[in-house]
């Protein structure tokens, strides 16, 4: 086991928590106690983004990515190493960092434009600030003219704008984001990339994204964390060096191909070692039973 | 479904509901005509309708339906008051949800009217003996589908109060019971049924005012029209009760 690490820790990028880096996460585990024994989902997984910068972490289902995601948002705690923002270790749920989230979570009860006023409400800003800051996102994110719609009128992925809209109102510095166009067809989800480019372009918006869908990894970031199947480890850093402004035109460029096939290589070899795991697993399952 | 087409298909349903509720009566009467239905078991409706006016005037019926729908008001302002409250209560205190949800659930299936003379002991041959059985009647339906609505609040939208450093307070008021107020609807309506049945039924049964009193004596007096006449006015309470409140839903939870 100590051998393993040790070889995962000569491949994973070091500590870079430089003094410019805005978010650092530094040694972080994370291990779940189940019916099955301890489980360790985030094994010693070290990184740093720097403002502005587009990060995307890319691994198999069952990775940790999400409980990554956890822990640097603050929903789940008690684990080992820290998590900084601007240099200093933050515990729990913090201002700076903004989430949006896989599953679909606009309030139903909310229009769209009370829902990305949300923020504001809780912050107690008065009405009609709050309404006019909202309208303002909402435009940015492509929904104009239906602030007064319900999510039960929109689709999926006008639903996700919204969350992400939502977000952006608080003006967090980090925005954090799990896989949140997962459950959208290719089409919309590379014009919704092309929309969240823009989006970090215009406000520089420090983005950390969880995915496993590596077209979205490589045409959304400046660089790309890949991770190993359980116990999730940081296997491998890819810089991308495709040209700004960047839209979804880019998936048909060389270069794209190029970091493609690059990042595949790394991640073949984990993804089918989960798929032979949860067989393991499932086959060991109904064993006992 | 847009605003408009909601309201029109809103429309529509209702104008099915009165034709449908009217087609039966036709057909009602028609087969009490035929002699298909014993007469002096139901009478016609046409004959019910003739005896409306008269049981207004003779009955001061409406009064008995003030009398009535004040007791309906107060039992479900109880319910609501007492019943969410207890719902979120239970929610709260795990330990508490397992050792008393099983008893809430019995006492909705117990027949809390044969109760009534342990209300009169304790309430006295008032109104509030008659509200304070409707409330019992009906508050378990209210503390289940309470507890049912917020347990099955969505786990992502309280990340998302989290995620914004919501106050528990914040939680509760801005996510959770929004969240889980269709649950919370449901619950009130089920509790007011229970609630009309065992008012109506222990006015009948205690001669305490009320439209069940007026039922209890009209059929005592084997006034059948009025007797049945009477009893359009319960449904009627019925119907306003249950329109006041998905009204009142539908502002607080527009669209589903």
């Amino acid at each position: 086991m100590a051998a393993q690490r040790d070889v995962s820790s000569d491949r994973a990028p070091a500590v870079t928590a430089t003094r410019e880096a805005l978010l650092a996460v530094e040694h972080v585990s994370k291990r779940f106690e189940t019916s099955e024994g301890v489980i360790s989902a985030v094994d010693d997984v070290s990184f740093s983004i720097a403002p502005g910068e587009f990060v995307s972490i890319i691994g198999p289902s069952g990775c940790g990515k999400s409980t990554l995601f956890n822990i640097i948002g603050g929903l789940v705690g008690d684990y080992e190493g820290r998590v900084t923002v601007g240099g200093n270790v933050i515990h729990g749920t913090h201002p700076a960092i903004g989430m949006v989230f896989q599953e679909e979570s606009t309030f139903p009860w909310r229009t769209v434009l009370d829902n990305v006023a949300f923020p504001l409400e809780i912050a107690g800003v008065p009405k009609q600030t709050r309404l006019e800051r909202a309208a303002h996102f909402v435009s940015m994110v492509g929904l104009s003219g239906f602030e007064r719609r319900f999510p039960a009128e929109l689709s999926g992925g006008m639903r996700q704008r919204v969350a992400l809209a939502r977000t952006l109102t608080s003006e967090p510095r980090i925005l954090l984001m799990d896989e949140p166009f997962a459950s959208l067809d290719e089409q919309t989800r590379l014009l919704l990339g092309d929309r969240v480019l823009q989006i970090q372009q215009a406000l520089r918006q420090t983005t950390l994204l969880i995915t496993h869908n590596l077209t979205e990894a490589v045409q959304l970031s400046d660089r790309v964390l890949v991770m190993t199947y359980r116990p999730g480890r940081l296997k491998r850093t890819v810089e991308i060096h495709l040209p700004h402004p960047r839209d979804s035109e880019v998936v048909s460029s060389d270069a794209f191909g190029h970091y493609l096939a690059e990042i595949w290589h790394d991640l073949r070899e984990e993804a089918s070692r989960g798929i032979k795991e949860d067989e393991s697993r499932v086959l060991h399952g109904r064993g006992k039973a | 479904m847009s605003g408009t087409t909601l309201a029109a298909s809103r429309s529509a349903a209702r104008v099915v509901g009165v034709v449908t509720v009217l087609a039966a009566v036709a057909l009602v009467e028609l087969a009490i005509r035929g002699g298909a239905i014993n007469r002096f078991i139901v009478p016609l409706p046409s004959e019910i309708l003739l005896a409306i006016p008269r049981i207004i005037v003779d009955e001061n019926v409406l009064h008995r339906f003030w009398q009535t729908t004040q007791e309906i008001l107060w039992a479900s302002l109880l319910l609501a008051v007492v019943g969410i409250p207890l719902g979120l209560l239970l929610y709260r205190v795990r330990i508490l949800r397992l050792a008393c949800e099983t008893w809430v659930a019995a006492l909705a299936a117990a027949p809390i009217v044969l109760t009534y003379p342990l209300f009169l002991v304790i309430f006295g041959r008032s109104a509030t003996t008659i509200v304070m059985i409707g409330f019992a009647a009906g508050v378990a339906p209210v503390i289940l589908k309470t507890i049912e609505g917020l347990v099955s609040t969505r786990k992502v939208l309280t990340d998302v109060g989290r995620s914004f450093r919501l106050s528990p307070a914040q939680q509760f008021w801005k996510i959770l019971l929004p969240a889980a107020l269709p649950s919370v609807f449901v619950g009130m309506k089920l509790g007011l049924i229970f609630a009309m049945i065992n008012i109506v039924g222990i006015e009948f049964l205690i001669n305490f005012g009320g439209l069940g009193q007026l039922i209890n004596e009209l059929a005592e007096r084997y006034d059948l029209p009025g007797t049945y006449g009477a009893i359009c006015f319960v449904v009627l309470t019925s119907i306003v009760f249950f329109d006041v409140t998905e009204r009142l839903e539908r502002w607080l939870r527009p669209i589903e």
